[in-house]
């Protein structure tokens, strides 16, 4: 980096001074696109600074003071990406809310962050404000962006977004000077955002970010990935969550690239063909969609068009991964994969909205290695991303040509790495957090005197030197010989195989490894169906010979995939059995997100596991409950085997 | 109950209509006002009439005694199309859209009636049919964006779930900017979720482009939320006008609806 650059590295650590640069550099670029009425709109980084500027005035004219903290909540829209600098500028903080979140949720971030001013996409955030407005003696404003439906709402404290800014208008042409004075106020060690982070257990905390955390991790990123202001992202993820915070709002404001807005959050997938975006983020359960869809779609079509996409999908599969990597590839299959390019591969990408993608983003859940190869064979470069909001997102990720479809990578640029001795990731970075709001205590819990900050999971480096996230460090056990025993890895890499829909590892404190598996009824009784295998429902089909053995195959394979890690292999699944019902949250067996009660299911089924523990006992009958789904309570009898499998 | 002639607000009197198919009475001696801005439904069972009084105020049936008065004017004989020119707009109890049309061009046929350039000028799309198709263009992404359709934009409206499909044909009747809007049953078929977005489009419809919204619904709970006045058909007869909470309670529409016992 030359001198000139730290200069202008120091000179612009905020937000709206990043804002005010462009405005100038590139005034005439697009800074954001919002599709209205069937139309993209644009608006040029000079056209921002101009939105920004009235709509502070204009909060400024309603008495905003700095400290203040302003709500923003509602789907990704310009006007709300704007309201967030707004604040910045006048040394404000915004906290974004989760907008699907019911007015009961909402009130503990608003209560805690001591919210003033609220700015809302629509009538129904509104709504909700009203309904909890009478507990939340703080809450002074709350200013509208969508008119539709607010006409007889006549409180005096509810401001149309256009007419602020309006009044800003006035404010600013009596007060020339307010706007550059106000941003120049605010350094890079100032408080630039809140971001609550969900909280699995209790209530959620409020991770205060500075302007550094912000700009420094956004710089490394933009650095590692060599993004430039040519990109175009498409933000379609929750603005409360940290990703969209450095993906579509930091790095744009640093590197200057153009930020597009769905028109809703039911046209995101037309939305992305349009766009095209360079750099896209989504977590695996899109990939997953968007590839179950492919495959559907693919069933219906013609012969010709099945045949080709077979061929030149099993051709992707052995070379285009290579070919993306830049490793050596035999001229015939480099000429054979460019001709399925132009037949499947190209058509393919466009289809997805992904033909533009240079760099894609995948975090927050281990994805299946099959999803991932089939976007890296089309030659899409996919890699993945381990982040957290105390982070400011980076911990790892994997640098280019070093793609792994079950690590997270190297530690990121300016991050330091350590494992604990029981393989707990603790990380130390500039994007670490400033401290949990008005949360000393847990603040101290997370990160010590020396900025390291606990990450809560577990994991350890493989051959390459690769960080593998394996579970929550709490949940992860040791067996009786000393081995790690990590569940939740072991069950993801089954439930990566398309006829195991859940299964339940235990290990802990044990001899040997043993798991409850529950089959997918669809795609077991799909594969049944084609093998002309009758069968009466769920009870029977699991109980099947041929049922086991094609389970047998997934876990053998898995099996050997423990194997390879010194550390895991003690921990490959001995024996296992095939539940006679599906877990289900009505009998509470999982969570309504589909998370896995492990208590619950080792009270209930202590019986089998038992059974599973003994290897005396080739098969144990069981009686238990079940609710259906009209609510009525029901036993199911059955009597199920117990398989052993061999280990590697 | 009398008809209040007298009101200066009266959008549509229908007056002492008959019609007969036949030897078959559909409609006897219909009497009834519905005035400005107003939300009146037609209820009553089965075979009541309700769908032939709509027919008869937009023109489709051509009743054989009696007269309606539409803004003002009055009128025997009107062909649907007239009654199109004039402001009133319908949906159907099943479904009439064009199945294969995407949502976009199905609600941009509403706006047939608005265009004014011959069809040499449109064929060309050049000059003033691109104009015009441009201004249409924006008052159904207008309808569009309120009817929050969006995604289902470029989509054939065979392939999308009733109860969508009954959105976009709302779409269509709105796109003709009526003054009257006619709907045929506009819940049958919905699920809840959908009967909740449906009411408050017929609301915001109401309150917004202050149209005059007649409605024919079997779900009493949606009727008696959301008309202001309405009327009970039995066997072509009007048999109770009031509002809600009168009607609820009138022993006639009661034994019609649950049916009385007949002594000899």
């Amino acid at each position: 980096m030359t001198e000139d650059d730290v200069k202008k590295d120091n000179a612009f650590d905020t937000i709206p001074k990043l804002m005010l640069y462009h405005s100038k550099q590139r005034g005439q670029s697009p800074a954001n696109r919002q599709k209205e009425l069937g139309i993209w709109k644009s608006w040029t980084w000079a056209e921002v600074a101009d939105e920004v500027s009235n709509l502070a005035c204009g909060l400024a004219s309603l008495g905003f003071q700095r400290g203040d903290k302003l709500a923003v909540i509602g789907n990704n829209r310009p006007r709300l990406y704007w309201s967030m600098v707004a604040t910045q500028v006048l040394g404000g903080i915004p906290v974004p809310l989760y907008q699907d979140s019911v007015a009961e949720e909402m009130l503990y971030v608003l209560e805690n962050a001591d919210v003033k001013y609220a700015i809302v996409q629509n009538q129904e955030q509104t709504d909700k404000l009203l309904e909890i407005k009478d507990r939340l003696p703080n809450l002074e404003h709350i200013c509208y962006e969508e008119p539709r439906g607010m006409r007889n709402y006549s409180q005096d404290y509810i401001h149309y977004y256009k007419d602020i800014q309006k009044s800003g208008e006035t404010f600013r042409s009596e007060n020339p000077d307010f706007f550059l004075s106000e941003i120049e106020k605010s350094h890079g060690s100032d408080i630039a955002i809140f971001l609550y982070t969900s909280g699995t257990t209790g209530n959620p905390k409020g991770v205060v970010l500075t302007f550094d955390n912000l700009i420094i991790s956004s710089r490394n990123g933009i650095k590692f990935d060599s993004l430039t202001c040519e990109e175009e992202v498409l933000a379609y993820l929750p603005m409360a969550w940290v990703g969209d915070n450095i993906f579509s709002f930091g790095q744009a404001y640093v590197a200057g690239f153009c930020v597009n807005c769905p028109e809703n959050s039911e046209t995101v997938t037309t939305d992305l063909k349009e766009i095209g975006p360079t750099y896209y983020f989504a977590p695996p359960a899109i990939y997953e969609n968007v590839l179950t869809k492919v495959m559907i779609r693919m069933e219906d079509a013609g012969r010709i068009k099945r045949i080709m996409f077979k061929y030149f999908m099993d051709l992707a599969k052995s070379v285009g991964i290579k070919i993306l990597d830049g490793k050596p590839v035999s001229i015939k299959d480099r000429l054979l994969y460019s001709a399925g390019n132009l037949l499947v591969y190209g058509p393919l990408r466009n289809n997805l909205g992904l033909s533009r993608t240079r760099l894609a983003y995948t975090a927050g859940e281990a994805i299946g290695p099959e999803i991932f190869e089939f976007f890296r064979s089309l030659g899409i470069n996919i890699k993945q991303l381990y982040g957290q909001t105390e982070a400011t997102v980076f911990v790892c990720a994997q640098p280019d040509g070093e793609v792994k479809a079950d690590t997270v990578g190297k530690a990121y640029p300016g991050v330091e790495l350590r494992l604990s001795e029981e393989n707990e990731v603790f990380y130390r970075s500039p994007g670490v957090f400033h401290s949990y709001y008005k949360s000393p205590e847990s603040t101290a819990e997370t990160k010590d005197s020396d900025g390291w900050v606990a990450t809560g999971d577990a994991g350890f480096y493989d051959e390459d030197g690769h960080l593998k996230i394996i579970d929550r460090a709490k949940d992860v056990g040791q067996m009786k010989d000393g081995t790690m025993f990590a569940p939740k890895y072991i069950e993801n890499k089954l439930k990566f195989f398309p006829y195991i829909k859940e299964v339940v590892a235990f290990g802990n404190e044990k001899v040997f490894a043993s798991a409850l598996i529950c089959i997918d009824i669809e795609a077991v009784g799909n594969w049944a169906e084609r093998r002309n295998l009758a069968y009466s429902g769920y009870t029977d089909l699991s109980a099947r010979e041929e049922v086991y053995d094609l389970v047998q195959e997934c876990v053998k394979t898995v099996n050997t995939d423990l194997a390879r890690d010194e550390k895991l292999r003690g921990s490959q699944i001995k024996r296992y059995l095939l539940l006679h019902k599906e877990l289900d949250a009505d009998d509470g067996e999982i969570t309504r997100t589909r998370k896995v009660r492990r208590r619950i299911i080792a009270d209930k089924y202590g019986e089998l596991i038992e059974a599973l523990d003994d290897p005396q006992q080739t098969h144990r009958e069981i009686e238990s409950q079940m609710t259906f789904e009209d609510g009525r309570v029901g036993n199911v009898q059955a009597d199920l085997q117990i398989r052993e499998v061999t280990m590697d | 109950m009398p008809a209040e002639n007298n009101r200066d607000d009266i959008l549509l009197s229908v007056d002492h209509i008959s019609l007969s198919f036949g030897g078959v009475r559909a409609l006897e001696d219909i009497n009834f006002d519905i005035r400005q801005k107003e939300i009146f439904a037609i209820i009553g069972p089965n075979g009541a009439g309700k769908t032939s009084m709509l027919n008869v105020i937009n023109g489709f049936y051509h009743p054989q005694q009696g007269e309606i008065q539409f803004k003002g004017l009055h009128r025997k004989q009107m062909r649907p199309h007239e009654a199109a020119v004039q402001g009133i707009a319908r949906t159907f109890q099943n479904v009439a859209l064009f199945k294969g049309m995407s949502t976009l061009n199905n609600i941009m046929s509403g706006r047939n009636l608005k265009m004014k350039s011959n069809l040499f000028w449109q064929a060309l799309y050049y000059g003033p049919a691109r104009k015009e198709e441009m201004e249409n263009r924006e008052v159904v992404e207008d309808i569009i964006d309120f009817l929050e359709i969006q995604s289902i934009r470029r989509t054939p409206v065979g392939k999308l779930p009733y109860g969508l499909q009954k959105r976009v044909e709302l779409g269509r009747a709105l796109a003709m900017e009526p003054e009257l809007l006619l709907l045929d049953e506009p819940m049958a078929g919905m699920n809840i979720e959908e009967k909740q977005d449906m009411c408050r489009f017929i609301l915001d419809i109401n309150e917004q482009y202050g149209t005059t919204i007649v409605l024919i619904e079997h779900d009493m709970g949606v009727v008696m939320d959301l008309s202001e006045r309405l009327i009970v058909l039995d066997y072509g007869r009007k048999i109770a006008e009031g509002t809600p909470d009168e009607i609820r309670g009138n022993q006639k529409v009661i034994d019609a609806y649950l049916g009385v016992a007949h002594t000899n």
